[in-house]
C-alpha cells in the first residue's frame, strides 16, 4: 500500500508501522465520574467495519508522525491522510 | 547411455533458433543436442524424447503437455548437486549449454517405475482417499501415513544443501506497466512509450513477442515474430522504456504494486557470482495486463498420454522451435483455431492423419490428404509410454504418434483475481473473461480481456493504452494499430468426450479426473470451493492453468446449471512459483536481520568475547580469559571482580530518549507512573512505565540535565516500542506541550563502571572540574561533564549490579576511546569488562526486574511497585491499573527463591506449588521468571511470580517441571539477596 503522507508525499507503507482504531486519540478524562468504565470502553471496544476505517500509522523510518489514515477495509482504498495532532486539536484535545 | 550427441530426429527447418550455436545437454544421463533459443522442451522434442514424468499420484508416464508457463506435467529438476532446482518446467527452461535435467517423481528409471502400481489400485485412490482411509488409527498419521504418502506422491526433491546462488531485490517506478508483451502488450508499450510516459514491459519469456512467435501471421507485410522483434529494437533504444524480458510479474498488490521475478541468470551455464534471481517491486500508476490465452484440453479416455499435447503447443514447437512433436499428427478441436495446427502442419510437410472436429457442418479450413470427421469425437488412446493410436467415438481407430488438442482458449486473467477480482463467463468465446473487482489502475487488453484475434488484440493495446495515458492526464500520439490478419476463432463450449470408457483427466498435475469430479458431486461437495479443495483440482503449482474450466463445466453439468451458475474459484499470487530464496533476497544467513554493533565492539573482539544478540545489537556476552573452564566460570569472575573492585560494561543498547521543552517535566509525570515533576535538575530518577490496561511496559532511569531538558533511558529490547508510544502521547494524546523527543541511543557511547574502586577509576577519567565525591556527586546524581581532557560527556550516578557505580556516556565516535581509557585507568585495580551473564547474575542477585518479569502480563502490583502510582495525577494505566482483578489479595508478588539443598540449580520456567498440593493448572501459584548461579551466595537462586509472594517469607514450596520430572523444594525469599539495605550504593 502507499500512504500519501500529508508532509512528505506518497511513502510505502512499509515504512510505517500500524496500531489501531484511530479513536484511541479520544483519551477519556480521568477524574470523570466514570472514568474507570470510560477507560474500560476505550480501550477494549472497536468498531470493526466492512468499509471505511480511520486508523492510526506511525512513520517509524520517516519522520515519526502519527497519521490518520483513512482507508476502506474491503479495498484498501485510502481516501484520506492526516497529521493526528491535526485530528487531536481538532478533537478539542490540547496540553 | 551415449556420450555422443544423439541426432535430432524431430528437428525442422525454420524456426528462432540459432542452428550456428549448437548446446549439449543431458536427460537423465543421456547426452543429447539442442540450439540457441531451445527451452528444454522445444530440445527434447526436437530429439523425440516424449516421456519427461512421472504423474502425482497414479505414477502414470506423461509428455509435454503445452509450451508455456501453465505446464503440468514437464516438471524438471535442473541443475546439479547445490544448484539443483526441482520442479522447473521444462517448457520455459532456457536450455544453455552443459544443462542437466532430471526427471522426479519416480521410483527406479523413468521407463520403469516401481510406484506406477499405484495406476492399478486407482479404484481406491481417488479423490478423498485420504481424507477416508488414513482416518485410522490416529497415532499413525503422523508416523507412518503422512511420511510414506509425502514420498510417495510428490514433486522433485531439494539438494539438501544450501542455495549457493545470490538473489537480490529491487524497486522500480513507472507510469504505465504492460505486462506481457505479446501483439497487445508491444502495441500497449509502444503507445504509452511514444506519448513520453515511463513505460516498464515485462514478459516471463526470453524471447518477446508471445504467440506472434509460435503463430505464421503477418502483421505490416512482415512475418508476426519479425514485427514483434522490430518493436523491441525500437522500445529498448527509448530512455523513458525499460524491457524486461524474463520477468515473471507474478502478483498485483494495493495501490498499483507488483510483484516480478527476473530469472536473471537461470539460462547461463556459470553464474558467476552476480545474482540468479531478482525480486522486482514496481510501483505503477497505471499497470495493462497483456497476458494473452491460455489453451484448455478436452477430457477423454487416457488423455494424458505422453504425445497427447495442446494444439496451439504443437504450433509453437513447430513454428518457433522448427521441433515436431510428431511425424503423423491427429488434431481434435472444438474450435477453430485448432485447426490452424493442421493447417501450419500440413505446410511443414508432416502428415496430418485426422481432425476431428466435435461440431456439426462443414470444416472451417481446407487440410489437404487429411481425413476430417465432423461431429465426432475421440473416445480414447492407445500406447503407455507414449501415443499410438486414438479411437473415436465412432468407433474407428488411427495411428498415430502425437494427439493435437484444444478446447478453447480461457484468458489468462490471474492478475485480475489478485485483489479478489471475479470473471464472468462469456459464452460466444466460451471462457471467463475479467469482470468485477480487477485492481485498481489495471486495465486488460487483448486475449486476457477475451479478445482472440490478432487484429482485435493490436487495437485494444493500442486502445487501452490511450485510455491509461489520458487517465494520467498525458498526451496521446494519433497513431492507428498495423494492419493484419483476423483469422477465424469460432468455438463451442466442449469440455467431456462422453462416450469415453477410461479414466479422463481433469488436472493432469494434480491426478484429478472426471471421475473425482463426478465423486466430489455425489458426496455433496458441489460448490466450486468444496470440489476444489476435495479433489485438490487447480490446487497444485499450476494453480489449475489448463485444468479449472474443465472442472467447473463437468461439475455444472452435473449439478444440471450452467457454468456461470456455478461459479468459478479465483486465483491468488504467485502467478507462477516463485523461489524462498528471491523472496529472502539478501536477508539470509546473519543477515537475515540488520544488527547493530556497540562502541566497544571491536575493542571487545580484540578482548575474545563471546557475542549475543540483543535487540538487534551484538552484545559482548563474557570474556573468557585462559585457564577458565567454562563459561561459568568467566561470570563468576567478573561478578567476583566487580563486587569486590570494579567491572566495565557497555550498556550503549539501552535506549536513550533525549527529552526537551517547557512542559518536558509534565510530560514525564503523564508517561511514568510515579512522580517526575519535583525531580531537580542534576539528579536521576528510576521510573517505570504502564500501558494504558495497566500492564507494566518498561522501566529505566530518567535524567535531568536542564530546567528543560531530561534524558531517558528504556530497556535494550524496547527502546523503539517506547519511543513510538512517547510520540503517540505528545502527538494524538496532548498536541499542545511543549514537549520534543528525539532518539540517542546510537548517539552516546554509555558504560557502566560499577563496584567499590568504581570512583577512584573514573577520578583517573573524568576531568578534575568534576567533584566525584560522595557529597559532590551523590547516589542519583546526573551531570554534564568532560572527560580525557575535554572530550564532552556525561556521568549518571545509577547502579543495576547494586554496587557503587556511575554510568559514563561520550558521543558514540570517542566511545572505542573511552573503553581503551577506562580498562587502562582500571589496571591499578584489576578491573574486568564483563558482559550481558554477568550483568544478569548480578541483576538477579539484587532483585531487578529485567524483560522475564516485564513480558507483558504482569502489573507494577505484581512487582511489589503497586504503591509508585500516583493517585494525585494521570498518568497512562493509572485508572485501569484500578481494576479490582489486578488489585486481588492473593495477586502474584516477585520475591526470590532459593533451593532448600543449596546444591541444586534452579531452572527459569518452572511452576511453584504449595508442599502437598496436586500437580495441576489449579494449584499453580505462579512460575520462576530469572535463575541464576550467585558467587556470592555461592548457590543458585532464583526471581518469580507466586501468589501473595511478599506475605510468604520464609515458606518452603515446590518448585516443579512436569515435563522433566522436577519436583524440589524452594523456599520463599526477598528478591534482595545482596545488599538489601543498598548500603553499597550510596558510599
Amino acid at each position: 500500500m502507499i500512504i500519501d503522507h500529508p508532509l512528505l508525499g506518497p511513502r510505502d507503507s512499509a515504512e510505517f508501522v500500524y496500531l489501531g482504531d484511530a479513536c484511541l486519540i479520544e483519551r477519556p478524562d480521568w477524574q470523570d465520574e466514570n472514568a474507570l468504565d470510560a477507560f474500560h470502553d476505550y480501550l477494549y471496544l472497536r468498531d470493526n467495519p466492512a468499509g471505511e476505517h480511520r486508523e492510526l500509522w506511525f512513520h517509524e523510518q520517516g519522520d515519526r508522525s502519527w497519521l490518520v489514515v483513512t482507508r476502506n477495509t474491503l479495498t484498501h482504498e485510502i481516501t484520506k491522510v492526516e497529521l493526528a495532532r491535526d485530528v487531536a486539536r481538532a478533537l478539542g484535545r490540547s496540553k | 547411455m551415449s556420450n555422443t550427441a544423439s541426432r535430432q530426429s524431430h528437428r525442422l527447418s525454420g524456426g528462432l533458433v540459432d542452428r550456428n550455436a549448437p548446446l549439449d545437454f543431458t536427460f537423465n544421463g543421456s547426452h543429447y543436442q539442442g540450439f540457441e533459443g531451445d527451452t528444454v522442451a522445444s530440445a527434447l522434442v526436437a530429439n523425440g524424447v516424449k516421456l519427461v514424468g512421472r504423474s502425482f499420484k497414479y505414477h502414470r508416464p506423461r509428455g509435454i503437455l503445452t509450451a508455456g508457463s501453465e505446464e503440468p506435467n514437464a516438471l524438471l529438476t535442473i541443475g546439479r548437486g547445490a544448484y539443483a532446482e526441482p520442479n522447473t518446467r521444462a517448457t520455459v527452461a532456457e536450455l544453455y549449454n552443459g544443462l542437466a535435467a532430471s526427471s522426479q517423481n519416480h521410483r527406479g528409471p523413468l521407463g520403469f517405475d516401481f510406484m506406477a502400481v499405484n495406476d492399478f489400485f486407482s479404484p481406491f485412490l481417488s479423490a478423498g482417499f485420504y481424507y477416508k482411509t488414513f482416518m485410522w488409527p490416529r497415532a499413525f498419521w503422523e508416523k507412518v501415513y503422512e511420511p510414506l504418502i509425502r514420498k510417495s506422491a510428490g514433486l522433485g526433491a531439494l539438494s539438501g544443501e544450501p542455495d549457493p546462488s545470490t538473489y537480490d531485490k529491487g524497486f522500480l517506478h513507472c507510469d504505465v506497466l504492460v505486462i506481457g508483451a505479446g501483439p497487445a502488450g508491444l502495441m500497449a508499450a509502444k503507445t504509452a512509450a511514444l506519448s513520453g510516459a515511463r513505460v516498464i514491459l515485462a514478459d516471463e519469456d526470453f524471447r518477446l513477442g508471445g504467440r506472434l512467435n509460435s503463430e505464421t501471421y503477418e502483421i505490416d507485410g512482415m512475418p508476426g515474430s519479425e514485427w514483434a522483434q522490430s518493436i523491441v529494437q525500437e522500445l529498448s533504444e527509448m530512455d523513458n522504456v525499460r524491457v524486461m524480458p524474463r520477468t515473471t510479474v507474478y502478483g498485483s498488490y494495493d495501490h498499483g504494486i507488483y510483484g516480478a521475478l527476473e530469472r536473471a541468470r537461470d539460462h547461463l551455464s556459470d553464474q558467476g557470482d552476480k545474482p540468479r534471481q531478482i525480486l522486482w517491486r514496481i510501483y505503477s500508476k497505471r499497470a495493462i495486463l497483456c497476458a494473452g490465452a491460455i489453451e484448455r484440453p478436452i477430457a477423454f479416455g487416457d488423455n494424458d498420454r505422453p504425445g497427447i499435447m495442446m494444439a496451439g503447443a504443437v504450433r509453437s514447437y513447430v513454428n518457433r522451435w522448427g521441433a515436431a512433436p510428431g511425424k503423423r499428427v491427429a488434431i481434435f478441436t472444438s474450435n477453430d483455431d485448432g485447426w490452424r495446427t493442421a493447417a501450419d502442419l500440413s505446410a511443414k510437410g508432416i502428415e496430418v492423419a485426422a481432425v476431428i472436429d466435435p461440431r456439426t457442418g462443414n470444416a472451417p479450413y481446407q487440410i489437404p490428404n487429411t481425413q476430417i470427421f465432423m461431429g465426432d469425437a475421440v473416445a480414447g488412446t492407445y500406447g503407455r509410454k507414449g501415443i499410438t493410436q486414438i479411437a473415436l467415438a465412432s468407433g474407428r481407430e488411427i495411428p498415430v504418434d502425437c494427439l493435437a488438442v484444444s478446447g478453447g482458449w480461457s484468458p489468462n486473467l490471474q492478475l485480475t483475481c489478485h485483489q479478489r477480482g471475479r470473471p464472468a463467463w462469456r459464452e460466444d468465446i466460451a471462457a471467463f473473461v475479467p469482470d468485477q473487482g480487477i485492481p485498481v489502475g489495471m486495465s486488460v487488453a487483448g486475449a486476457a480481456n477475451g479478445e482472440l484475434s490478432l487484429k482485435s488484440a493490436l487495437t485494444e493495446g493500442l486502445n487501452k493504452a490511450n485510455a491509461a495515458l489520458k487517465d494520467l492526464g498525458m498526451k496521446t500520439a494519433p497513431q492507428a494499430a498495423p494492419k493484419s490478419d483476423d483469422e477465424k476463432i469460432a468455438a463451442t463450449p466442449f469440455f467431456y468426450v462422453k462416450e469415453s470408457k477410461a479414466r479422463a483427466w481433469v488436472d493432469q498435475q494434480n491426478d484429478v479426473t472426471v471421475k473425482d469430479v463426478k465423486l466430489a458431486h455425489q458426496e455433496g461437495f458441489r460448490s466450486v470451493e468444496h470440489l476444489k479443495r476435495y479433489t485438490t483440482l487447480g490446487m497444485a503449482t499450476d494453480q489449475g492453468k489448463t485444468a479449472n474450466v474443465v472442472g467447473l463445466a463437468i461439475m455444472a453439468n452435473a449439478r444440471g446449471q450452467s457454468i456461470p451458475e456455478t461459479g468459478t474459484t479465483i486465483f491468488r499470487p504467485p502467478y507462477t512459483p516463485v523461489p524462498i530464496g528471491a523472496l529472502a533476497g539478501r536477508a539470509r544467513g546473519k543477515d537475515f536481520r540488520p544488527y547493530r554493533l556497540t562502541p566497544s565492539h571491536s575493542w571487545a573482539e580484540e578482548q575474545g568475547a563471546t557475542f549475543v544478540e540483543v535487540g538487534m545489537w551484538m552484545r559482548a556476552q563474557y570474556f573468557p580469559k585462559p585457564g577458565d573452564k567454562s563459561w561459568r566460570d568467566t561470570v563468576n569472575r567478573e561478578v567476583e571482580t566487580t563486587r569486590n573492585s570494579v567491572g566495565i560494561c557497555d550498556v550503549t543498547t539501552l535506549g536513550k530518549i533525549d527529552i526537551q521543552g517547557r512542559d518536558a517535566a509534565e510530560f514525564l509525570n503523564r508517561v511514568y507512573i510515579n512522580g517526575f515533576a519535583k525531580l531537580a535538575v542534576g539528579k536521576t530518577r528510576y521510573g517505570m512505565m504502564l500501558r494504558e490496561d495497566g500492564i507494566a511496559m518498561d522501566d529505566g532511569t530518567t535524567a535531568r540535565l536542564g530546567e528543560t531538558h531530561y534524558v531517558m533511558t528504556t530497556t535494550t529490547a524496547n527502546a523503539g516500542p517506547v519511543f513510538r508510544h512517547l510520540e503517540f502521547c505528545r502527538q494524538c494524546l496532548w498536541p499542545d506541550l511543549d514537549v520534543h523527543l528525539i532518539s540517542t541511543t546510537d548517539g552516546w557511547a554509555q558504560f557502566a563502571v560499577a563496584g567499590p574502586n568504581s570512583r577512584k577509576l573514573l577520578q583517573k577519567v573524568v576531568d578534575t572540574d568534576t567533584d566525584l565525591s560522595n557529597e559532590g556527586f551523590p547516589f542519583m546524581a546526573c551531570s554534564e561533564i568532560t572527560v580525557c581532557g575535554g572530550t564532552p560527556g556525561r556521568l549518571f550516578r545509577i547502579s543495576f549490579s547494586g554496587e557503587l557505580a556511575y554510568e559514563i556516556a561520550v558521543p558514540a565516535r570517542y566511545g572505542d576511546a573511552l573503553i581503551r581509557a577506562l580498562i587502562k585507568a582500571g589496571e591499578e585495580f584489576g578491573v574486568t569488562p564483563y558482559g550481558t551473564e554477568a550483568l544478569g547474575v548480578m541483576r538477579i542477585e539484587k532483585g531487578h526486574a529485567a524483560g522475564a518479569e516485564l513480558p507483558g502480563t504482569t502489573t507494577a502490583q505484581n512487582l511489589g511497585m503497586g504503591g509508585m502510582i500516583s493517585k494525585k495525577k494521570d498518568c497512562i494505566g493509572n485508572t485501569l491499573s484500578e481494576r479490582p482483578d489486578l488489585n486481588r489479595d492473593d495477586g502474584l508478588r516477585l520475591v526470590g527463591f532459593r533451593p532448600v539443598d543449596r546444591s541444586q540449580h534452579l531452572k527459569a520456567g518452572w511452576h511453584f506449588l504449595s508442599k502437598g498440593s496436586p500437580c495441576d493448572m489449579a494449584h499453580d501459584e505462579g512460575w520462576m521468571t530469572s535463575v541464576a548461579f550467585s558467587p556470592s551466595l555461592d548457590h543458585s537462586i532464583g526471581l518469580g511470580f507466586i501468589t501473595r509472594g511478599s506475605d510468604r517469607m520464609g515458606e518452603i514450596v515446590r518448585a516443579v517441571s512436569p515435563a522433566t520430572n522436577v519436583d524440589i523444594e524452594v523456599e520463599i525469599v526477598s528478591p534482595h539477596f545482596i545488599d538489601p539495605e543498598g548500603e553499597r550504593l550510596r558510599v
